[in-house]
């Protein structure tokens, strides 16, 4: 046993070793035309030597550590507290709800501009992933290019004010209109698979997507990408400087207040809480109404599902179409915020990023959708230091989720009652 | 009620019944038994239509539902208790009969539901236990009372006494005695002949996707060839 701790120990470290050295220690400096490797300063040496004995120690004492850490008495006080009675966790619930939007609508008046376009930014991922919770979570089908809706949602915005001179606030039906639409086309072919093969056509479909925005210059402008979108008005209002379109007013002289960049950025951001506010309400109620149901018993089995009479085509089809509502949603107003899209906004990575918020956050439960949302956009920017190993740290974090927490970071718990106990 | 004519059933390439015709009349209780791989299951399935009959015709109540989707047959009087049981494992008790009435008015629902704990005291008990909880019997009987939540004239049970306790498997076919008392045509697929065939009005015997005996439940349980291959002599 204590041999085995020690190779065990023995290994990590080395492992430490070879990971950390070349992290921290190598550097590459460009020395005229060339590139020249440069070897780690001996401060830095010292730290990685210290890093390894430190995991080397706690790998050998691990069965000791561990055992202290068992001993303390319950972590978690909350663990052991009876059930709250229902009224009471409504009640709560209600609070906490109106307490966080209340928090969220002065948020951008107390915060520098940069957090509150950052907060922008977490509203749209929230609305992607309560959108994609719908299709994973609830319905159960893997969706690979959800991205997909999200690029048709702002492209629609892109091209109906590049052509046709559309404002945001039309062009936010359309653009989740149309996403809707695309998410029922491609609901029919893949109706018929399950799990992997649904991952793989549907990941194909965020490809072709892509690749149809980067190659269809005369359209899209390709690569070159769409800009100049305008931003969002208020009843006609604009946020510029000087008014850009005949017949609008500009809202700083409307209200006799002095211009600032910032009142844009703020607007943008209650849009985008409003709409994520919305989002959530929407689904929430599709996920107490018979659909909702249903998206959850076809998940939990298909057989017992369609022998009570459920269609499975119309179950998964409705599934599809709202999950890409809300990506067109989305969509449309990452492509106001950012006046300027190009599909290397739409890789598979953002694909990627949205299916891990779900995960992370615990399938079909939206709290935890929104918490993980969060998380998953700010933690990024505060590790901005780090930002080279930004994936590498993202990686980790899930792997490590999947060991500790595989069922998420909030499970969806059912409402249920609890029975008393008798005696 | 229920008549299959000729219906040939394939797999991909692989037929599964070749020329299968039985008829369920209305008030009755029919047997089919046969052994493993004998495609009783897969004639079930063919009356729900999936896989749909590649040939022959399906007939229930006089309406052909040969081609009809699964989902509309489902919803046409007709209800499955599925091989396995197959409840919502992570639903109540109480959620799982109301999936089961899942296109009925609220005030049908409430009437079944109590019809079905009726039928059935241990459901009610168990009202809000999650179904994955319960032991095999009880969620035997929340299947069938789930399938009677949509009030169907005629109930398919698909090896109801797969892996039960004999003195469960007792109380699972006294119910269905009853369910014959209130009227519901029932269709019973099942390996435990010697029950099956007691409770049935008629049997057919399956063998390998072709109908080889047809009589009275009393005479097939007599019948020699049957006691020799499905009664254990």
């Amino acid at each position: 046993m204590a041999a085995q701790n020690l190779k065990h120990a023995l290994f990590c470290a080395f492992i430490t070793v070879i990971i950390a050295y070349p992290i921290l220690g190598l550097n590459l400096v460009a020395e005229g035309t060339s590139v020249k490797l440069e070897g780690a300063n001996t401060a830095t040496v010292v730290n990685v030597f210290l890093a390894a004995v430190a995991v080397f120690l706690f790998q050998v004492f691990r069965d000791n550590i561990m055992g202290v850490f068992g001993k303390v008495p319950n972590l978690n006080p909350l663990a052991k507290r009876g059930p709250v009675p229902q009224e009471k966790r409504l009640l709560m619930e209600r609070v906490f709800f109106v307490a966080i939007i209340l928090l969220a609508l002065i948020w951008p008046f107390i915060v520098s501009r940069g957090a509150v376009d950052l907060a922008t930014l977490v509203l749209i991922y929230i609305m992607l992933a309560l959108g994609l919770n719908v299709v994973v979570g609830l319905a159960g089908l893997l969706d690979l290019g959800y991205v997909a809706f999200y690029a048709v949602g702002a492209y629609t915005f892109a091209l109906l004010s590049q052509y046709f001179g559309i404002s945001f606030w039309l062009a936010l039906p359309i653009g989740a209109l149309l996403a809707a639409l695309f998410g029922f086309v491609l609901g029919f072919p893949v109706l018929r698979l399950r799990g992997d093969y649904l991952a793989i056509v549907t990941l194909g479909f965020g490809e072709i997507i892509r690749i149809l925005l980067n190659n269809w210059t005369s359209l899209t402008g390709g690569p070159n990408g769409i800009g100049g979108i305008p931003d969002p008005t208020l009843f006609g209002m604009e946020f510029g400087r000087r008014v850009k379109e005949e017949g609008n007013v500009s809202f700083h002289e409307t209200f006799g207040i002095a211009y600032s960049g910032e009142h844009k950025v703020i607007f943008l951001y209650l849009i985008a809480l409003v709409l994520a506010i919305f989002t959530l309400l929407v689904i929430r109620r599709f996920m107490r109404m018979p659909v909702g149901r249903a998206w959850e018993a076809l998940r939990e089995d298909e057989i017992a599902a369609r022998s009570l009479g459920m269609s499975r085509t119309a179950v998964k089809l409705s599934a599809f179409t709202i999950g890409a509502f809300f990506a067109g949603f989305a969509g449309t107003v990452f492509a106001s915020k950012q006046g300027f899209i190009s599909p290397e906004s739409f890789v598979f990575l953002e694909s990627a990023i949205i299916l891990a918020i779900v995960v992370l956050g615990g399938m079909g439960s939206q709290v935890g959708v929104i918490l993980a949302a969060i998380a998953v956009t700010i933690l990024p920017e505060l590790a901005r230091e780090f930002s080279e190993y930004r994936m590498l740290i993202f990686g980790a974090a899930m792997v490590l989720m999947m060991v500790w927490r595989p069922q998420g970071l909030l499970p969806m718990r059912r409402i249920q009652i609890e029975l008393k106990e008798q005696g | 009620m229920l008549v299959l004519e000729n219906v040939h059933t394939h797999y991909g390439k692989i037929e599964a019944l070749h020329g299968v015709s039985v008829e369920v009349k209305k008030g009755e209780i029919v047997s089919l038994i046969g052994a493993n791989g004998a495609g009783k299951t897969t004639l079930l399935m063919t009356v729900c239509g999936s896989p749909q009959a590649s040939s022959g015709r399906v007939i229930l109540e006089g309406r052909d539902i040969t081609n009809e989707p699964t989902s509309q047959i489902m919803r046409s009087g007709i209800s499955i208790v599925p091989e396995g049981r197959r409840v919502f494992s992570g639903l109540t008790v109480e959620e799982n009969l109301h999936m089961g009435g899942f296109f009925n008015t609220k005030a049908e629902i409430r009437k079944s539901q109590d019809h079905v704990y009726d039928l059935f005291p241990r459901l009610k008990e168990r009202e809000h236990q999650r179904a994955g909880t319960m032991s095999g019997g009880e969620q035997q009987m929340l299947a069938i009372g789930r399938a009677l939540m949509s009030k169907p004239r005629m109930i398919i049970l698909d090896e109801p006494s797969l892996g039960l306790a004999p003195i469960v498997i007792q109380q699972i076919f006294e119910i269905i005695g009853q369910l014959r008392e209130e009227g519901i045509t029932v269709f019973l697929v099942e390996q435990n002949a010697h029950q099956a065939l007691n409770l049935a009005d008629r049997g057919y015997v399956l063998e390998t996707g072709r109908i080889r005996l047809h009589d009275t439940g009393k005479n097939l349980l007599a019948n020699p060839d049957v006691r020799n291959a499905y009664l254990g002599g």
